[in-house]
């Protein structure tokens, strides 16, 4: 390991504080994974090289970061890569001021935090896409981990940045590599409009945080976190002495700024829209970047930053009021949607609603320990419906597959699955998921009920939209219907095309029944001759690993003094800032505020509020919030176990039907999505179209007109001339003769006159 | 007589009884005779070897009437001057006639009609 001696050298002479000095692996590590990926592509390695390189990269990045938490604890540490950016110069008001953004590493727990599951989980995806990708070894493959480890490299910059600066550098990043790994199947036309759909949605919140970022340069003079915050000290401590109006205007500013970047990155309301159609990725991509580690980004940059949301009493119930719309709108799209994928889509825009409203409700705590837990179960989710949508050649319709717990070769994914979904169910007591989602909801009744109320009914949605997912596609009679990404290479049915278009499936029966199979677990081999083909031990291990771990960590949920561990992470870091050698002064600041924010944060059951927040129909929400999530997580999963699974015997139909000429237009209004994309596309997409199509006809009239006309005034005079070039030397020759002749007498009549 | 009597020259000629004597005059003739020569020939053959053969006689026509200049004027700049022009004439000759060889590889033919390239 030279590597590690050369970096702990570098860390004697660059100023890197003892202990931090393995975090320089992560980026150093993965953007060697990224070199080595394009090496392999460059020499045209077919074999599952850059697979294993990856693992091993990735491997390394999570083990440097274990040992730093070991090492450190919740203490807080400064990394010294490089001077990146520094210069100076003479500000309006005569001052110099200096521009510092350094290529250093801020490590403190929250950062550990994101970077242990950041880390961990791309180690382990990476290894479920060593087999899932199997199918594009080669040029491909490469690509595909090349661009892998640049997003973990991205990440690392974006979480461990001691500055604004690199955070947005790290932020760009993963949004690039995002853009590539959704149009990685680049020939195919719906991806690549995912890409770009992703692309441009989040340019609009990057917006906001690039003018966040100057603005906070502008005030604040720095865009280093140490010297924001302690600039903003003295807000902070108007703020505890219940002076809101000291502080000044352009401070409250800075937030909602930075709010409209998370909003971007992280999928909320209105730009949510881009994040179910970047299932358009492969399945391993969907779920590491658009559900455990990208798009949680937005939750950390607010974490991060809580000090300056504080600083403005609009901010934070902006971000509750858009979380908590944004998880109710998503979970009701999730419930009328067919496209399993599509589902866990809106069901992880719907939890980061959950985490944001957690951020909003003065519960750093509950929102981080959301981000963790959902991160695990999310992922696990999405590689279940992988290794299904990998088995069954595509098909990702729930109406088309049925009864898979009982097919040999899926009962991994099926026990994954069900311990995914009762962990986003919230199943009482033994899911990670029902302890963070908790947490949430007793903090939303305490300082902001009305967010606490849709955040329950979302509970109940979450839970029946989880479950009917569960019970249609791995419980009742065994039936499937491979998707249409069959090509008979071989008995497995591997295709090299990955196309699923969902809209032609392969058979025009509109009802779904036409010459489907109906399989039994012991006939596979009737119909189309398809096999669906169970998923591999890289596959299997990584699903394993993954429940054991999400049971893992609840332990880790229930244990010490702020909510479990991760809560106790974030407790040590600047997103409980406002807590440090103070006790309560925000109920001073936001108590008489109209917003009514009751306290600072946790289930502190002893603690004497001494005044009035918010309850649950009287009950103190700290106390019975266990009881009510619980029994609403399990009416939730009874309600699908009714509509979904009891007295099934199709695949394609359930009592669910019955119910929806009874919803009315509701239904359909879901089905269509909320029609948000059509009313993008009405407000946005088609004004632009008429508008840019106007300037096209100004273009050619008068630009183009404009910019012909002075070409062709020389040509029309070229028209007159041209005759004399006849190209005849005789020609020529005796226009000089006249010419010389026609000299000659001017020259004599002008001297002999 | 009388129509001999625009040309000095051909009027000392016609005249017997005086010592005839070299002047500038007869060589400024002999000089603009070679040129209208090169002229003519030159506008009315096609034949590019010929053409180039009259732009040469019109060359020299004007090395005669720098020398007889320079002879008349005792000014000897005229005199040297056309040394070089001989010297650059011989090299411009060879290239002149390596580039008709070429022109003719090309079109098998040494008429000046056959190129037309430049046509505008």
């Amino acid at each position: 390991m030279t590597t590690t001696t050369d970096i702990l050298t570098l860390a004697a002479a660059g100023g890197i504080e003892p202990g931090a000095g393995l975090t320089m692996l992560v980026p150093v590590l993965t953007l060697l994974g990224t070199l080595l990926c394009g090496l392999c592509a460059a020499f045209k390695v077919k074999s599952k090289l850059p697979a294993w390189l990856s693992v091993a990269c990735l491997a390394g990045s999570f083990v440097a970061i274990a040992a730093t938490y070991a090492d450190l604890g919740h203490q807080q540490r400064l990394a010294h890569g490089f001077e990146w950016i520094n210069f100076s110069y003479t500000g309006t008001d005569g001052q110099p001021v200096t521009f510092k953004a350094n290529f250093a590493f801020y490590i403190d727990s929250l950062t550990l935090l994101w970077m242990l599951f950041v880390t961990g989980l791309a180690t382990l995806i990476a290894l479920y896409a060593s087999e899932y990708m199997s199918h594009d070894q080669g040029t491909g493959y490469c690509r595909f981990f090349a661009a892998f480890n640049l997003f973990v490299f991205s990440m690392a910059c974006l979480v461990m940045g001691d500055n604004l600066l690199l955070l947005y550098l790290g932020w760009e990043g993963v949004g690039l590599c995002s853009y590539l790994l959704i149009g990685y199947f680049y020939t195919r036309p719906s991806a690549v409009a995912a890409a770009k759909k992703a692309f441009i949605m989040n340019r609009i919140g990057d917006l906001g945080l690039a003018l966040g970022i100057m603005l906070t340069f502008v005030h604040f003079g720095s865009v280093e976190y140490a010297v924001i915050f302690e600039k903003a000290r003295p807000y902070i401590d108007a703020l505890k002495a219940g002076h809101l109006d000291e502080i000044p205007l352009v401070a409250s500013f800075i937030p909602i700024l930075l709010m409209i970047g998370a909003f971007g990155k992280s999928a909320q309301l209105p730009l949510y829209v881009w994040l179910p159609d970047a299932m358009e990725g492969p399945t391993p991509v969907s779920a590491l970047i658009h559900a455990a580690t990208m798009v949680t980004a937005g939750v950390y940059l607010i974490a991060r930053t809580y000090p300056l949301f504080l600083l403005s009493d609009v901010a934070l119930p902006i971000v509750g009021w858009v979380g908590a719309s944004t998880a109710l709108l998503a979970a009701t799209i999730g419930m009328a949607q067919f496209d399993i994928k599509r589902i866990m889509a809106y069901s992880t825009v719907s939890q980061l609603g959950y985490m944001f409203a957690g951020l909003a409700v003065l519960s750093p705590v509950g929102g981080a320990s959301h981000v963790f837990t959902h991160a695990f179960f999310k992922a696990m989710l999405f590689l279940s419906c992988g290794a299904v949508m990998h088995g069954f050649a595509g098909q990702l319709d729930l109406r088309k597959l049925s009864g898979l717990f009982r097919m040999p070769g899926w009962k991994v994914v099926s026990v994954a699955m069900l311990v995914g979904c009762l962990n986003l169910a919230g199943f009482p007591l033994i899911t990670a998921g029902y302890w963070s989602k908790d947490i949430i909801l007793a903090e939303a009744f305490v300082n902001m009920p009305g967010v606490g109320w849709v955040l329950l009914i979302t509970a109940g949605l979450t839970a029946y939209y989880t479950f009917r997912v569960f019970f249609r596609v791995f419980m009742g009679p065994t039936h499937y219907e491979p998707g249409d990404e069959v090509h008979g290479h071989d008995a497995h049915g591997h295709g090299d095309a990955h196309g699923h278009d969902h809209g032609h499936a392969h058979h025009d029966d509109p009802h779904g029944h036409g010459p489907a199979v109906t399989a039994t677990a012991h006939d596979p081999h009737a119909g189309h001759d398809f096999h669906p083909h169970a998923p591999g031990w890289a596959i299997n291990t990584v699903l394993a690993v993954l429940a054991l771990a999400s049971f893992a960590i609840v332990p880790l949920m229930l244990t010490g003094e702020h909510h479990g561990w991760a809560g106790g992470m974030v407790e040590h870091s600047s997103a409980a800032y406002h807590t440090v050698g103070t006790s309560g002064y925000l109920e001073a600041a936001h108590g008489h505020g109209p917003h009514d924010h009751g306290h600072t944060h946790g289930h502190d059951h002893d603690h004497d509020h001494g005044q009035a927040h918010g309850t649950f129909l009287g009950m103190d929400p700290h106390k019975v919030m266990y009881y009510v999530s619980g029994v609403v997580g399990l009416l939730g999963i009874a309600a699908a176990f009714w509509l979904h699974l009891a007295g099934r015997t199709s695949a394609a139909s359930s009592r669910a039907d019955a119910l929806v000429p009874a919803m009315g237009p509701l239904a359909g209004w879901a089905r269509g999505k909320w029609f948000v994309d059509e009313f993008y596309d009405a407000l946005i997409v088609k004004p632009l179209w008429v508008i840019s199509h106007i300037f096209h006809v100004i273009d050619t009239l008068i630009v183009d007109g404009l910019v012909n006309l002075v070409g062709w005034v020389p040509r029309a005079l070229g028209g007159v001339l041209r005759p004399s070039q006849s190209g005849q030397l005789h020609g020529y020759a005796a226009g000089m003769a006249g010419g010389l002749a026609l000299l000659l007498i001017i020259v004599l009549w002008v001297t002999l006159r | 007589m009388a129509p001999m009597m625009w040309s000095p020259v051909l009027a000392q000629a016609a005249d017997p009884g005086v010592m005839h004597e070299v002047t500038l005059a007869h060589y400024l003739f002999v000089a603009v005779a070679m040129f209208v020569l090169g002229v003519v020939g030159f506008l009315t053959r096609r034949n590019l070897i010929i053409m180039f053969l009259c732009t040469e006689l019109m060359f020299q026509a004007a090395g005669i009437a720098l020398i007889a200049f320079g002879r008349f004027y005792l000014e000897y700049t005229g005199q040297s001057f056309v040394i070089f022009v001989v010297t650059v004439a011989a090299a411009e000759a060879a290239m002149a006639l390596a580039l008709v060889v070429l022109l003719f590889r090309k079109r098998e033919s040494l008429s000046a009609e056959a190129w037309q390239e430049l046509k505008g």
